[in-house]
Order: structure tokens, then sequence, then C-alpha cells
């Protein structure tokens, strides 16, 4: 059996590569923090955090890529699409930001907020993180707090230690409109967030 | 399709003292196991309406006004999954230094001179049978602060996406005999019996006679592991 080809940090220099938009460079990235363009269906949401360390510091160099269902819930894959199968889709339901492209470390996505996929999994962003120091990727999820009832039926989030839960649900944040939510990972510590292994 | 426990054996662990950002970095506690869950998820889905058949040559994708200094090379490979079937339509990611070690990322402060006919990155996916292909300049080697005199080994940083969500991976692919490499915290994470599978091969026969030498990097990536299942 072909063994797994092992898995290495991102490195801090990726932003050119993987995010040239975001960190001033010329050509784009096959995702952005622009998750569905205006004219996609759904409530409007934006979602903004950031990452830290095990001593309390924002980590500047990290790279965060979410995956959600569009409005209805639907979550189409690309698998095995020919290069042109996507072209110009107003969503994709990905999404790509790097913490190195503000000066605060903040990560910003613009889309809407997901229906749930299976009509027992409640509302959520599919969470991917990597960064230098992290040598395989993590793997998270946001829920939105104002979802309560959905998330206490949620099969994920019950196979979460109680204490922990809180670690996965997005604030709606008063500083900012209602429709802003704040999701702030921590990657060691009291409050270390829950990932998962999938 | 069932998917069964991945075999991770050849993966490095997240807490590794030798390299000295992952101990402020790596999560202390497990992760939480949801079986089943990237088996139900395909994929995300990628606008690549951006790209074009130049991605995959980082000799002319940068060009300004000459050609790239360095050693020209041709790095080709198959992506397969962990049960041996190509993975056709995977998308590769590139980036990398240029021949004297530097990015073109302006975090990189490394003192080595940057060239202006050469940008570092590109992208390719893999054709029908899972091959894929690029040519670039071979990458310098940089030092960086892990220890005293530390040094990276010469390394071509690549993301994949493939056929579902479990199978995203993040890796750097490294030359044969760079005497750097046992030195390297970041290569020596991985088990010793796997540290391998990041090393291209020397690749006489794809070699382009007076133009560019040639590497073989297979990579296999996570899943299915599946075995379909009759209701
Ligand atoms: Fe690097």
């Amino acid at each position: 059996m072909p063994r797994q080809t092992p898995s290495q940090t991102i490195g801090p220099f990726f932003g050119f590569g993987l995010a040239p938009d975001q960190y001033g460079f010329a050509g784009t990235a096959v995702g952005s923090g622009t998750v569905a363009a205006d004219q996609v269906a759904g409530q409007r949401i934006r979602v903004v955090g950031r990452v830290f360390d095990g001593a309390g510091a924002v980590i500047p160099d990290a790279l965060i890529e979410i995956w959600q269902a569009d409005a209805a819930g639907r979550c189409d894959g690309f698998a095995n699409e020919p290069p042109s199968g996507r072209s110009g889709a107003p969503f994709t339901g990905f999404g790509r930001a790097g913490t190195g492209a503000r000066s605060d470390g903040r990560f910003e996505f613009d889309t809407i907020k997901p229906g749930s996929v299976d009509g027992l999994q409640a509302p959520h962003l599919q969470v991917t993180l990597f960064m230098r120091g992290l040598l395989r990727h993590v793997v998270t999820r946001v829920y939105f707090a104002d979802e309560h009832e959905a998330n206490l039926r949620d099969p994920v989030l019950c196979a979460v230690p109680r204490n922990r839960r809180d670690t996965l649900i997005a604030r709606c944040d008063d500083a900012h409109s209602s429709h802003t939510y704040s999701f702030d990972i921590h990657m060691q510590g009291e409050r270390e967030t829950v990932f998962f292994d999938v | 399709m069932t998917t069964s426990e991945s075999d991770r054996s050849s993966q490095p662990p997240y807490r590794y003292p030798d390299y000295v950002s992952t101990r402020l970095r790596a999560p202390t506690q497990p992760p939480i196991r949801i079986p089943g869950f990237s088996s139900r998820h395909a994929g995300p889905a990628l606008d690549d309406s951006a790209l074009s058949p130049l991605d995959a040559d980082l000799t002319r994708n940068g060009r300004r006004n000459g050609e790239p200094v360095g050693e020209r090379i041709i790095v080709t490979g198959r992506i397969i999954d962990e049960i041996g079937r190509p993975v056709p339509g995977a998308l590769l990611e590139i980036w990398q230094a240029n021949a004297a070690g530097r990015y073109i990322q302006p975090t990189d402060q490394h003192d080595a001179p940057l060239d202006p006919n050469f940008l570092g990155t590109g992208r390719c996916r893999s054709d029908a049978t899972g091959h894929y292909g690029f040519r670039t300049i071979k990458p310098g080697a940089y030092p960086w602060q892990n220890h005293p005199n530390a040094w990276r080994p010469n390394h071509i940083h690549l993301s994949l996406f493939g056929p579902d969500f479990g199978s995203r991976l993040v890796t750097q692919m490294y030359f044969q005999g760079d005497p750097l490499l046992p030195l390297d915290p970041i290569f020596n994470s991985v088990p010793e019996d796997a540290r391998d599978l990041l090393v291209a091969q020397f690749e006489l026969d794809r070699t382009e006679p007076g133009v560019a030498l040639a590497f073989r990097f297979d990579i296999v990536l996570r899943g299915p592991r599946a075995t379909p299942r009759e209701a």
C-alpha cells in the first residue's frame, strides 16, 4: 500500500504564492476573503478573527481556508472537474485569507450564512489552518452563537467535551454590525481551540 | 464508500521541539475524532478561472527583461491515492526561493539578491492519469533563525487539493543528495522511514538535453482507503 506523502509546514513566505492578491502581488488566487459575490442568495455575514500562539501573541503568518455550504445547504465539491469547470463561479464555497495581509493580523471573510448540510448539522464553516511551526495543518469548525437550538443538536459539537464547545462558537460582535461574527483561534492554553481528526 | 482508519505513520508530529516554532504553535490537546467526517465531504470548489499554461513554467512567468538566473529544472511526477489509484485534476500550487535562496515575499530578510525575472510561484493540475509537471529554477538554500548556523536545504513548497477534504496536503519537495537534509529539523520531523518520500530523484530520461535537468517527485494523497460497500 502506498504511504501518504508526509506533510511539511507551509513556512512563513507563502503569501506571494497562495494569496498574491492579499499580499500586494499581481495575480489571482483560487480563493480569497470574498467567498460570495454580491448576487449570491443568502444572509450576508462577515467572519473575522485572529490566531494566537501559546504565549498569547497574535500569529502574523497563518493561512486560513474556509469551506462551506450555500444558503440552501448545498455543498457540492469540485472533485475531478475539468479546470474550466468553475470559471467565474459567483460562489465556490471556498475562501482563503492570510493573517499577514493586514497589520493587525486579522483575517476577514465576507460570505453568506450557510444552510444546514444534511438537516442534522448546524450551519457551520469548515476551517483549515496552516502556519510556520505547524508541521501538519489542523481542521476546525466555526459555528454561530445565534444558532443555539441547532448547535445543541449538532452531532459534531455533541462529540466535543461540553467545556470546550465554546471554542467553536463565533460570537456576534456588538462593536460591528449584527452580521459580523468574531472567531479567534488559540493554538494552546486554557482556551485552546478544538481541532478535529478528519 | 466508507473510510477506514487513516495510516498516519508517515506524518510528522505536531510538537517537534528541535523545530523551535512548534513549541508555541503545536496544539497540545489530541484532535477529536469524527468518524466518516472527511468521506462525507468532497473538496471545496475552486475558482481556477485564472489558471493558464504559463502558470506551470516558472522560468517564463516572471520574465521582465531577460531569463531568470539559475539551473533550469523539470519536475514531474504522478499523484495517486493510498490504494494506488491515479488522482486526476488535482490542483498543485508551487512557491519557492530563487537560485540565490531569496523569496520575493517582503518579509524575507535574507541578504541575497532578488531576480527581476523570477517570481517563484506557479500552478498546475494533474492530468487524467494523475501526472503533473512544471518547469522552474532550482531554488537555493537559505539561512534561518532556528538554531546557530541553520540553513534550509533546497526545497520547493507545494500545496495540493485532491478529490476530497481529507486529501488536502501542504508539503515541501527536497532534492536527492542534499548535504543539508540530515541537519534540517523540519525534514527530520518526519519519521525516519518516511523521509525518502519527500526527496525528488534525479531522472536522466526526462532531462531536456542542453536545456534542463529533471527530477521525479511522486505524491500520495490521503484517502480514500475505502471499499465500496453494497447496500
Ligand atoms: Fe521555504
